[in-house]
């Protein structure tokens, strides 16, 4: 069980590192594809991250250490997350810290972070982004935990192996309204945590639409890497968490074989790649809102969130937290 | 709906790849590996070549499958696409851009206004071509280049 368990560690967080700029590189070729372009290939970040590595390393003048420690912070706390939350296995030997709470005060330090390099850089731009990406995390944490709340208090408890686990055994907790309501919620959060289309554009190149690129302007080479890497996990293990949570099936739980293992990590390849790929084809569909907009878009998945928790509270089907 | 039956009826628009053009890449392009972030600038252009690079990262031309990727920041950059003859005003604006980027940089010149100041040659606000403000690594001809043109100068960069 400990092996399994210590391998089961390695598997998530070396899928995640190995395979978030394939499911960026992924994600651009099924947009490419929907525009009528031929598309860079899956494997593209993969050899930009290359190349940035080997660039020379510039600190913009003024800066300080915020600038600095950032691109190591944001890519350390994301491998803590996706090295917590339970991707392939549900029966490791940390999955007992794998708070909801910890899990999202862990991702805000990212996002945190890199708000404080984006105002250290003292560039008009940096500031504009740091106070922009503050506004939406303001308003999209809460959201967060409030869906993940509405799926702890049938499992009991707000851990996410506990709360993934009950799930896969009672599938019927998913399709009540509190699972149904929180799902779509998560999915509102999820699209503006990782900076996707509703909210920010990943590929802007517009200064004053700008949200998470104004944040990064200053970064060359080595740094720039670590950070594209970074924005690139956090959306890798979002999405797995949103498919952990409401597709809970083929991930591995206590007293399971090398086998299932290996099944579970095909599972979640395969369940990321098919979110990515719905993602980007919904990119196509819809427009970037207006930055005055964003934060109704947000209020209106926090409502959502808040129903699914008094519908869990009041709908539960016992066994609650109270 | 009708976006989607829209897709599905034109299907790909990108126009199958030329053969690779046979440049010899300069020196600083080899350390890439097939991958290039470019930054455009334009020092004084008319905008004619900034419609032609926009044709040719447009789905038709496609740039960008060979690795090549417009970026928002020099910081970011790779290479440099210079356009138009360089003002006055912006010979130190360039100057500066380009020392903003990391090594290894490359710097293409493209429209015949950026390689020799063209229709505006001795006018009075122009400083000179880019070749004379920055070192240039690539020159891509015409009034305005074929996107075609564009297209191969990046491969050269990206070796694909």
């Amino acid at each position: 069980m400990s092996a399994l368990g210590y391998a089961a560690i390695a598997a998530q967080a070396g899928a995640v590192v190995v395979g978030a700029p394939l499911l960026t590189g992924w994600m651009r070729q099924v947009r490419a594809r929907l525009e009528g372009r031929a598309g860079a290939g899956t494997a593209q970040p993969w050899r930009d991250l290359r190349k940035l590595l080997r660039k020379e390393p510039i600190t913009a003048a003024g800066t300080g250490p915020a600038f600095r420690v950032a691109p190591a912070l944001l890519v350390a706390s994301t491998l803590v997350v996706a090295a917590l939350i339970p991707l392939v296995s549900t029966a490791t030997p940390i999955s007992g810290h794998a708070d909801a709470i910890l899990v999202v005060g862990l991702l805000a330090l990212g996002t945190v972070t890199l708000a404080l390099a984006g105002l250290d850089t003292g560039t008009a731009f940096g500031g504009m982004g740091s106070s922009r990406e503050m506004t939406i995390s303001a308003l999209v944490e809460p959201t967060i935990l409030l869906a993940v709340f509405a799926l702890s208090i049938p499992a009991g408890s707000t851990n996410l192996a506990a709360i993934i686990s009950g799930a896969a055994e009672d599938p019927a907790r998913l399709a009540s309204p509190a699972g149904l309501l929180a799902t779509a919620a998560l999915a509102v959060a999820v699209l503006a945590e990782t900076g996707r289309i509703p909210v920010d554009n990943p590929s802007t190149h517009l200064e004053l639409t700008m949200v998470h690129e104004a944040m990064v302007l200053e970064y060359a080479g080595p740094d720039l890497a670590l950070v594209e890497l970074g924005a690139q996990m956090r959306l890798t293990v979002l999405l797995g968490l949103q498919a952990s949570l409401f597709v809970p099936w083929g991930i591995a739980t206590a007293g399971d074989s090398w086998g299932s293992l290996l099944l579970a990590l095909a599972v979640l390849a395969v369940k990321v790649a098919a979110l990515g790929a719905l993602l980007a084809a919904a990119e196509v569909f819809w427009a970037k809102l207006r930055l005055f907009r964003v934060p109704e878009l947000l209020a209106g998945s926090f409502l959502l969130a808040l129903l699914a928790v008094t519908a869990s509270y009041f709908l539960g089907t016992g066994g609650g937290i109270l | 709906m009708s976006l989607l039956r829209k897709i599905r009826g034109t299907g790909r628009v990108a126009e199958p790849a030329p053969p690779r053009p046979k440049d010899e890449p300069p020196a600083a392009a080899r350390e890439l590996g097939g991958s290039a972030q470019v930054r455009c600038i334009d020092a004084g252009s008319c905008n004619g070549c900034e419609i032609e690079i926009g044709n040719a990262f447009g789905p038709v031309y496609d740039a960008e499958r060979y690795g090549a990727r417009l970026v928002a920041s020099p910081r970011h950059a790779d290479v440099a696409l210079v356009t138009g003859p360089v003002t006055r005003n912006m010979a130190e604006p360039l100057r500066r851009t380009v020392a903003a980027m990391p090594e290894p940089r490359l710097v293409i010149a493209v429209g015949d206004c950026a390689r020799d100041c063209g229709e505006f040659a001795g006018a009075y606000g122009v400083q000179g071509a880019v070749g004379d403000i920055v070192d240039v690594d690539l020159e891509v001809r015409g009034c305005p280049p074929r996107p075609e043109d564009i297209v191969a100068a990046l491969r050269t960069v990206t070796g694909r």
